[in-house]
């Protein structure tokens, strides 16, 4: 087995898809535990369907780098759906449900009714479900992703400390002179970047797993917010790995390998937390 | 001059006002207590005092040499609180965000004022303790050291003993009111009219009559001494 995992790994494609994939699963990660507090757990699912969306209006446009129209569109539905908060008249799980439903049936539309390609089902299939996309980077996407995965992850380390503020109390913030709109932005803003890069890995439909998975599973072990963060990012980041290597030993489909193995990774957690007596009471 | 004044302020939601023409102040080292009915609109005065809101007409005046983001708050708990995963000294400490500005993380002053004030809440030997495990007064005593880690002047207090029990809700009266003693001004919203006349100076009713005076003026007043005698009817039944 390791003859055939040190052949895999000598094709410079393999080693690409393994260093993105732990880049997205740590970058998504990170912002995962303040949408689970948030009450944005879905947000993951809304902003890949807004991004589908946009690929498919790409796509029948003829953009050759689909990039240029996704993180904008993506990043102004993030802006919308977060920045309105608690004051909305459409609530929140509310507001990503239509926007989500929405553009995915948009998207679709769009791609049937202006299809340029012979295969629409196969299109849509890899686009929701990531496939194989990830096994075909080029070295430029690969430099793309791992430079905003480290501006991502230097600026939730920059804003740690305003994060947690602005997450555990919004009005606290407020008053007392932090810019808590700003910080809402920024982070509206980051989660769409974030969204888009996780796209290429594991498609539309597995991204709220990723955002949402690590957050969870931490949160049965440990107590405080930065423990919390770090177990949420060191879990991504291996169970990114495994699921990678899995899919790539046995053939499987790399997303819904990487999600089985955070599923597994929860079940292991839950079970920790339970019997150390842990935090859920 | 005062900490703060309130002039000719109206207050309400959209177009709807549901208060008007209030007026009063306050000064270092009183203890303001606001009561009125469910639906007078405390709260919104409250949001209102600490700029969350702006009102519909009128004006708050800051004097003093306070500045406005130093005022400590102490909001009534949220839905996200209460399964939060965070320990009490990071909460306590988020108290010093507003002094931080853009620099990102915590310097060696602030991490001592919030063990400071950690000691002065007796909440010291929680500090790595999970807050959400927390009891109800000690969760409150959490989130009044982190006001306290905000502001040196004044604290707003908004139903600060709702959903305590008897000797937990004395217990963090006395608090209050040892902060009160120790020079802080207190803004206390609260439907507990009984204890706002043992321990508040001054005492502001909003509603259908509007009063604002000493404790003494509004037991003697219409307004009070109807709200006390209902009040106290009702508890007695």
């Amino acid at each position: 087995m390791m003859d055939k995992l040190g052949m895999y790994l000598s094709y410079p494609f393999v080693r690409y898809a393994l260093i993105v994939g732990v880049l997205i699963a740590l970058c998504s990660s990170l912002l995962g535990v303040t949408l689970v507090l948030k009450r944005f757990s879905f947000i993951g699912d809304g902003l890949s369907h807004v991004a589908f969306g946009a690929m498919a209006i790409a796509s029948v446009v003829g953009l050759t780098n689909e990039m240029l129209l996704v993180l904008p569109i993506t990043v102004i539905s993030a802006i919308l759906l977060l920045r309105t908060g608690q004051n909305a008249k459409i609530k929140g799980d509310a507001a990503i449900a239509m926007i989500s439903v929405g553009a995915l049936a948009f998207g679709y539309l769009i791609m049937n009714i202006f299809s340029t390609s012979s295969n629409l089902s196969g299109d849509v299939c890899s686009t929701l479900f990531g496939s194989t996309s990830i096994l075909t980077l080029t070295r430029r996407e690969v430099w793309l992703c791992a430079v905003l995965s480290i501006v991502v992850a230097v600026i939730f380390v920059l804003f740690y400390n305003k994060i947690f503020a602005v997450t555990f109390d919004e009005n606290f913030s407020k008053a007392t002179g932090t810019n808590a709109d700003s910080y809402n932005l920024l982070i509206a803003i980051v989660i769409a970047v974030i969204i888009v890069l996780a796209m290429n890995l594991v498609g539309s439909l597995l991204i709220s797993a990723l955002v949402i998975f690590p957050a969870l599973s931490a949160m049965r072990l440990f107590r405080s917010f930065r423990q919390v963060t770090i177990c949420s990012a060191v879990l991504s980041v291996i169970c990114a790995f495994t699921g990678i290597i899995i899919s790539i030993l046995a053939g499987t489909p790399v997303g819904s390998t990487i999600v089985a193995a955070q599923v597994a990774a929860f079940a292991i957690c839950y079970v920790a937390g339970r019997l150390t007596g842990g935090v859920l009471k | 001059m005062a900490l703060l004044t309130i002039q000719n302020l109206s207050l309400g939601y959209d177009s709807h006002t549901f208060l008007e023409n209030l007026n009063f102040s306050v000064n270092a080292g009183e203890y303001l207590c606001i009561v009125g009915e469910n639906g007078s609109g405390k709260t919104t005065l409250m949001k209102t005092l600490l700029q969350l809101q702006e009102p519909i007409s009128g004006r708050i005046l800051v004097g003093d040499g306070l500045k406005s983001n130093e005022i400590g708050y102490l909001p009534q708990q949220t839905v996200v609180q209460k399964d939060f995963p965070a320990s009490v000294r990071e909460i306590v400490l988020s108290g010093c965000q507003g002094r931080c500005g853009l620099r990102p993380f915590y310097n060696r002053e602030e991490k001592q004022l919030a063990e400071d004030n950690m000691e002065r809440m007796g909440i010291a030997s929680l500090s790595g303790r999970c807050y959400r495990e927390l009891s109800g007064g000690q969760q409150q005593r959490v989130l009044l050291a982190r006001a306290l880690c905000a502001t040196r002047k004044v604290l707003l207090l908004d139903e600060p003993v709702s959903g305590l029990d008897p000797k937990v809700t004395a217990e963090m009266y006395d608090l209050i009111s040892k902060l009160n003693q120790e020079g802080i001004t207190i803004i206390m919203i609260s439907h507990d009219i009984s204890a706002a006349i043992r321990y508040a100076s001054h005492v502001l009713h909003i509603g259908t009559n509007i009063f604002y005076g000493a404790r003494d003026e509004y037991v003697k007043s219409d307004v009070g001494s109807f709200f006390l005698r209902e009040q106290e009817g009702g508890d007695s039944k």
